[in-house]
């Protein structure tokens, strides 16, 4: 087991230092100096507090939507959809936000319960679908991005539409907004908020409830044998549609922390991009919820320092971008570090039992004889 | 009614028309085994190479220019198809995380290099396609208004590859070959067939075609590159699935969505059209390809080995 | 003596095992040679050399006096060599004519001739008494038919040495012996085959030699006339093989499982169990025997609640289970050893003792309120190891994916019996295990028959099942074909049965 998880997390290191290492012959290419872009990169993530806070307030979605594919993976499941679940539950945290006027802790309170609930059901539907009907939940959850996409670009304008622009929401008020005064002014104005206590309470319960339950045994001996789960009495539908909807829940709950905690209002014909990160987050944090929350914090700061690092050479910030998708690449085409880790790991067990041998004939007490 | 109809049925044409294309570039991988959700990347792949050459070159003489761009954006695409081949079929990557992959390189790197070669993150082009009436054909009552009234050369081109397409997948030596590796890579393998190469030549052949989608929309509908396919490479895939995994119901599927789409799009413009709500629209092709998959999910013509790595050692 | 087939001193290692060791195989012109072994001997790993499918080590191949190096299988097949794998690889939505010409299609212009290429197939069909519609879709066909399918393939390749990989085990006993016609028929058209099994009784009726092979090594090459089954099957097995299971005198009780005009759907849709009925009795084992995919499958799954009943019960201890859920099942005394352990059995990438809780941990003590107690699971299974002497080098915390097949099985055993439950569904329970794994779970079966409890044994191999059993019950078509007393009946009436003739219908 232990060999196994330091093997995944070998596999991730390696996908990370060849996508840095293909963002820095991009660099190159386009006649840039990477050392510096990635000076100004880490830079532009880590310099002050202010920096440091808003790669944790740009870490903190991108958490929810890891854990909620790692989740869903532990049951075998392929959720894709974060992007849809996130914007439904920021459509349902935004949504409470602007009609009720309620006292902070009460609206913050009910914010995180409805964002989890648009988010869960969001994604019970292909769970559901995926259960009585066999429907892939790959093809179900990306088609469920594009409905929400549509549904939120015509509900905003329609329901909850800005003073000045068709394209996006009314300012949330602050009683609705997972900023604080305190976190805001100890990080100097960053974007950091609430948001990020509720992702390390999420990765701490992901974590427990995967480890150390029963409903964490039934999740993953689905993932790991539908058929010998459903043979011992599990009910595999029923995990396969609760393990979505947790799945969506938590991408749900990232939604609320994007939409009223990193920014104050919803715009319109954005698909955001956590959806597909939270698979690299996931990938690279080996499915684990703490690796997770590393993998997340890891991207966060690539984010963050992207524009400091455009605004101090002339590398265009999409490099961020493109080191991140490149990472997913190799994380997906890690088999051929993994062959050769098995067949290095080979060589040296056989070496050392050629060693063994060699060291009994010489001491003339040979082999089993 | 009708003159509604003759208004917007050229818009639906060439908004289907690059779907179609797109969608025919899905079939031949996954027809071959391999799941490809990277024809959105593979599109943007193809605007941006058009926008590239065609706004380099277009200022002397722009039909040659968009022949070029056209061709480029196939190649290119091919090219970077190439990717996921290898991680799919060299590599026994998942298939979905590797389409993944594409999709989102795609989308940084064009993004970052249209920023690098023209300062800003969008390419536009100043000459499109030009619609054509076809002489002769536009004369037939009712059809020829239609159809072949205002058309675009591409809509041809297209349509023409769609029957050779079929072609190729049905009747020949190619096609039953490529088709066998999508359902029963062994049995293909057993039989002498190299499923390696059909699953890179199939791949590859989706790029071309994903590319030449993602060239023809920007040179008939968008004029402008901007890191984004706006989920048409999507809407393909939903258009492969709807149209189960047939030439001709790909076919049916993106004129359906193709219309469906225009119709949202012209809404606010034709008053007859305001009362449908555009939510409706602009989520039906998504909402029935749901409906689709439930239906047809006891009886689904998808490969059977799509999406499953095809591992020699393992009979 | 020029062979047409040689190969001499062929060895193949993988990584921890030798698959062949120094083997050598001579092949005559003309002759069915039968290749005999256990499960995991090595025959097929000689084989899928010989088809180019594995490059040997070591050793060398020669084709009609001359050297060759098969390199893939397309060199074989040039080479005139031919093989029918135990799994057919055909694809189903093709046709007949388009799974054989797939691979070398004859063209005219751009497209494949379909037409000349279905009249050749006809022909070869003609000529062989194959009896094969080259416009059938292969998913629309039997599957003796899809068998004589993948014959034609090698024919319309030319092929000249014919290798089939265990043909026999998913026909019926008809189909067996129309495959027998067959392989003459390939013989008398100078053909010659190699007969892959572990079946003494079709090698006895068929081949001319016989070569076995154990653990990797070479035994010999026997004339199959003057070999009795009894050498055979211990040259194979490296002793002397007991035909006979030493059993206590039977004490039958009551009715524990009753199942009652029980009809359920298959997986194609179609009603693959059709109103069967038959009663399952304390301190018995009761031997399902029938040919793979006559109802096996869809009884067991609805017994323990896999599988809707379309029509019928199933009443477990006088109550009615048939809407029961799976677990409700269990917890009523059902007990099951999956045929297939790997899909159904365990969860290969659990550790051994979380594998050992997969029917428990939702009870006390291994968990409480919705949490594990591991303590208790780690003492469950060290008990269970110990117990029925499971080998997993690193006590419960091992990968059951790392145990050998037989330790696999073992623990899957265990946890089944050790609940002491009323009634244990065995399906195949020794499949692909060698002698000695064999005999264990047989004694453990006969255990619990003893200790008064209920077995239901299903099996494809009719000597385990007439070994066994106290009563057979014979499945055709999803139908009960008959029940008789083991004691009172013999294989050639229980074969018959499979083939769904009903007792006394013939003299």
């Amino acid at each position: 087991m232990k060999l196994k998880a330091s093997k995944e997390y070998l596999l991730a290191i390696v996908a990370v230092i060849l996508g840095l290492m293909a963002g820095a012959v991009l660099m190159l290419v386009t006649g840039n100096n990477p050392v510096d872009g990635f000076y100004y990169l880490f830079r532009g993530g880590l310099m002050n507090i202010e920096r440091v806070g808003n790669t944790l307030a740009t870490a903190t979605p991108l958490i929810f939507t890891g854990l909620s594919v790692a989740f869903a993976f532990k049951t075998g499941l392929f959720n894709i959809g974060g992007a849809g679940q996130m914007l439904i539950g920021g459509l349902c945290a935004t949504a409470v936000g602007l009609t009720f006027a309620w006292p902070k802790p009460i609206l913050l309170a009910v914010i995180v319960i409805v964002s989890m609930i648009g988010g869960g059901l969001w994604a019970a539907l292909p769970g559901w679908l995926k259960a009585r009907f066999n429907v892939h939940e790959v093809v179900s959850t990306i088609m469920m991005n594009w409905i929400a996409y549509w549904t939120v670009f015509y509900v905003v304008p329609l329901y909850f539409k800005g003073p000045f622009l068709e394209t996006e929401s009314q300012k949330i008020p602050a009683a609705a907004s997972l900023k604080t005064v305190w976190m805001t002014s100890l990080f100097h104005g960053s974007y950091i908020n609430q948001g990020i206590f509720l992702a390390v309470i999420f990765v701490i319960v992901s974590a427990f409830i995967l480890e150390k339950t029963t409903l964490g045994y039934e999740l993953k001996a689905v993932g790991f044998n539908r058929d010998a789960a459903q043979a011992a009495g599990i009910s595999v539908k029923r995990n396969i549609i609760l393990s979505m909807t947790i799945a969506g829940a938590l991408a749900g709950l990232g939604g609320a922390t994007f939409y009223v905690g990193y920014a104050s209002n919803m715009q319109i014909g954005v698909m955001p991009s956590h959806g597909f990160d939270g698979i690299a987050v996931s990938l690279l944090g080996a499915n684990s919820p703490w690796g997770v929350m590393g993998a997340a914090i890891f991207f966060g700061l690539l984010h963050t320092g992207k524009g400091f690092m455009n605004a101090m050479t002339s590398i265009p910030p999409e490099i961020a971008d493109t080191i991140i998708a490149t990472i997913i690449y190799f994380a997906a085409a890690s088999v051929l570090v993994e062959r050769n880790w098995d067949r290095f790991r080979r060589k040296w067990t056989t070496g050392r039992l050629f060693k063994r041998t060699q060291h009994r004939i010489r001491q003339g007490t040979g082999g089993r004889e | 009614m009708w003159n509604i109809l003759v208004q917007i049925f050229p818009y639906a044409v060439a908004f289907t028309i690059p779907l179609l294309i797109t969608a025919l570039g899905g079939l031949f991988s996954e027809r071959s085994g391999v799941v490809n959700i990277g024809l959105e990347g593979l599109m943007v792949i193809g605007m941006f190479t058009a926008a590239i050459v065609i706004s380099k070159t277009e200022l002397n003489s722009p039909g040659v220019s968009i022949l070029l761009g056209l061709l480029a954006a196939l190649l290119v695409s091919a090219l970077f198809a190439m990717l996921h081949a290898f991680a799919c079929v060299s590599l026994n990557a998942n298939q979905v995380i590797s389409g993944i992959a594409i999709n989102m390189v795609a989308g940084a790197l064009t993004t970052y290099l249209a920023r690098f070669i023209t300062g800003s993150g969008n390419i536009q082009i100043i000459h499109g396609l030009g619609r054509h009436k076809v002489p002769a054909l536009s004369e037939i009552p009712l059809l020829g208004k239609l159809i072949f009234t205002q058309s675009y050369l591409t809509t041809w081109l297209v349509l023409a590859i769609l029957l050779t397409a079929s072609f190729a997948l049905y009747r020949t030596r190619f096609g039953l070959r490529l088709r066998s590796c999508g359902e029963h890579p062994h049995a293909a393998d057993s039989a002498g067939i190299n499923v390696y190469r059909m699953r890179y030549s199939a791949v590859m052949i989706s790029g071309a075609c994903a590319g030449l989608g993602g060239a023809i929309f920007l040179v008939t509908v968008s004029g402008e590159f901007n890191g984004t396919a706006a989920g048409m490479g999507f809407l393909a895939l939903a258009a492969l699935i709807f149209g189960q995994w047939k030439p001709f119901g790909i076919l049916g599927a993106t004129f359906f969505f193709g219309f469906a789409s225009t119709i949202a799009n012209v809404s606010q413009a034709v008053p007859a059209l305001a009362q449908i709500p555009g939510i409706f629209l602009k989520t039906f092709p998504y909402i029935i390809t749901l409906a689709a998959l439930v239906v047809f999910s006891k009886s689904s013509q998808a490969p059977k080995a799509a999406g499953e790595p095809y591992d020699k050692g393992k009979r | 003596m020029e062979y047409i087939v040689e190969m001499q001193k062929i060895r193949k290692e993988f990584p921890g095992i030798v698959a062949c060791d120094d083997i050598t195989f001579q092949l005559e012109k003309g002759e069915i040679h039968a290749l005999l072994g256990e499960n995991g001997a090595g025959k097929s790993t000689l084989m899928n050399i010989l088809f180019g499918l594995y490059q040997p080590d070591r050793g060398f191949i020669r084709l009609r006096g001359k050297d060759v190096n098969i390199a893939n299988p397309n060199v074989a097949n040039d080479l005139g060599i031919g093989m029918v794998h135990q799994h057919f690889k055909l694809v189903h939505n093709f046709t007949v004519t388009e799974n054989i010409i797939l691979g070398m299609e004859p063209t005219r212009g751009l497209a494949i001739d379909i037409r000349s290429a279905a009249a050749r197939i006809r022909e070869l069909s003609q000529k062989y008494g194959l009896n094969v519609d080259p416009d059938a879709k292969i998913s629309d066909v039997s599957v003796g038919m899809q068998q004589r399918v993948e014959i034609l393939k090698m024919l319309y390749r030319n092929a000249e040495i014919l290798i089939f990989d265990e043909p026999t085990a998913v026909l019926t006993p008809q189909e067996v012996r129309e495959l027998m016609k067959i392989m003459s028929s390939l013989i008398a058209e100078q053909k010659t085959i190699i007969l892959i099994t572990h079946k003494l009784r079709e090698i006895k009726a068929i081949a001319n030699r016989c070569t076995v092979i154990r653990r990797g090594k070479l035994i010999g090459t026997v004339d199959v006339a003057s070999s009795s089954p009894e050498t055979l099957a211990e040259m194979m097995v490296g002793r002397k093989v007991l035909f006979k299971i030493e059993k206590q005198e039977q004490r039958p009780g009551d009715a524990i499982l009753n199942i009652e005009n029980l009809s359920v759907r298959g997986n194609s849709g179609v009603l693959g169990l059709k109103h069967f009925s038959l009663e399952v009795r304390y301190g018995e084992i009761l031997g399902i025997a029938g040919v793979d995919g006559n109802g096996q499958a869809e009884l067991v799954e609805a017994i323990i609640g896999l599988r809707k009943a379309e029509t019928g019960r199933v009443m477990l201890l006088g109550q009615d289970i048939t809407t029961l859920p799976t677990r409700e099942r269990i917890a009523r005394g059902l007990a099951h050893i999956p045929d297939d352990r790997h899909k159904y059995g365990l969860i290969l990438d659990y550790t051994v003792e979380d594998n050992l809780i997969l029917k428990l941990y939702h009870r006390q003590p291994f968990s409480k309120k919705g949490l594990l107690n591991r303590e208790e699971i780690h003492r469950h299974a060290d008990r269970l190891i110990e117990v029925f002497d499971v080998r997993t080098g690193q006590g419960g915390e091992a990968s059951a994916r790392s145990l050998s097949g037989g330790n696999q099985q073992k623990a899957i055993v265990g946890r089944e019996i050790d609940g002491n439950p009323e009634l244990l569904i065995a399906v195949q329970p020794t499949r692909g295990l060698d002698v000695g794994a064999i005999e264990y779970i047989h004694k453990r079966l006969l255990e619990q028959r003893d200790h008064g409890k209920a077995v239901l044994l299903v099996s494809l191999e009719l000597d385990e099942i007439l070994n066994l059993s106290d009563r057979i019950a014979v499945i055709n078509s999803g139908e009960l074909v008959g029940l008789v007393n083991a004691a009172e009946t013999n294989e050639n009436e229980v074969g018959l049965m499979m083939a769904g003739v009903k007792r006394g219908a013939t003299a």
